[in-house]
């Protein structure tokens, strides 16, 4: 009802970032990653020894890596969702194109940590730390490359001078799902990766 | 405008020093595999929850929303460190 009311109290009004519609989805994505992390979860405790011992076998600074990448992702996109809501619309492609570099340097370090995987002749099948690898870490990875070419849209769109503060939805609620993707992949990491 | 200027820098930080102390420090063997590992979960949803309440903006969101994620990150934190507590077997 009074979405855009602002400044007329000390405190800004409460304000929905994005549209309705955008959070509904990312609830249930969300709950559809807490089923598989809890499903790992369970997984780990019926067989320990062979979640260590998968465990073992990954490169935690890859992991590591990927997490500070997607961070600094994240927040180039705040940049950018600042940049046109203060109309310094010139800015908004440089970041929007940071933020997509992120998720290319995502992506080519994931395909790196799978290709020494593959060539290891570790696969899905190796053991059922590796299925819950392969599982948690492709879907994590089909929505950093779904979400890169949303970004490299909205680069193009933002040339067009497509975003400003008063239109700011669609930029907005796609940077609400690039931030769920960083989250996704700050709780997948330490389970993982780190969790002995 | 000088980038440390920049709006979210200072969440960013924490963020970035978070995965670094957990990546490099916490997860090494000079820690106890229990207290380490409790201590990388309980630091994860805390950055989760960073990102939900600066980046995502549910700080100045309708409460009702700012309450479902809230509580979303403390049950599924909750059910992690509960799962992995009374499944990994105690030192020996």
């Amino acid at each position: 009802m009074n979405e855009r009311v602002t400044d007329t109290a000390e405190k800004p009004a409460r304000r929905l970032p994005g549209v309705e519609g955008v959070w509904v989805f990312l609830a249930a994505d969300m709950l559809f990653f807490t089923a598989l992390f809890v499903s790992t979860m369970i997984g780990r405790r019926d067989a320990a020894e062979v979640f260590e011992a998968g465990r073992l076998t990954l490169d935690p600074n890859y992991g590591g890596i990927n997490t500070l990448i997607l961070l600094t992702s994240s927040w180039f996109v705040v940049l950018a969702v600042n940049a046109a809501k203060h109309d310094r619309l010139d800015e908004i492609p440089r970041w929007l194109l940071a933020a997509f570099g992120c998720g290319v340097a995502f992506g080519i370090s994931k395909a790196f940590e799978y290709g020494t995987k593959l060539s290891a002749g570790i696969t899905p099948a190796s053991s059922d730390f590796y299925m819950y690898y392969f599982i948690l870490t492709g879907f994590h990875l089909l929505h950093v490359i779904g979400g890169s070419v949303m970004l490299l849209v909205f680069w193009k769109m933002s040339r067009r001078r497509a975003f400003d503060s008063r239109r700011l939805a669609v930029l907005e609620s796609g940077g609400l799902y690039w931030h769920m993707v960083d989250l996704l992949w700050i709780i997948l990491f330490p389970l993982l990766y780190l969790m002995k | 405008m000088n980038l440390l200027k920049r709006p979210g820098i200072l969440v960013w930080f924490v963020l970035m020093l978070a995965t670094v102390v957990t990546t490099w420090v916490l997860s090494k063997d000079i820690v106890a595999a229990r207290t380490g590992t409790v201590a990388i979960i309980a630091i994860a949803f805390y950055k989760v929850r960073l990102v939900l309440l600066h980046f995502m903006e549910l700080r100045h969101a309708p409460r009702g929303l700012r309450l479902f994620f809230e509580l979303w990150v403390l049950v599924v934190a909750a059910a992690m460190i509960g799962m992995y507590l009374s499944g990994s077997a105690a030192p020996a």
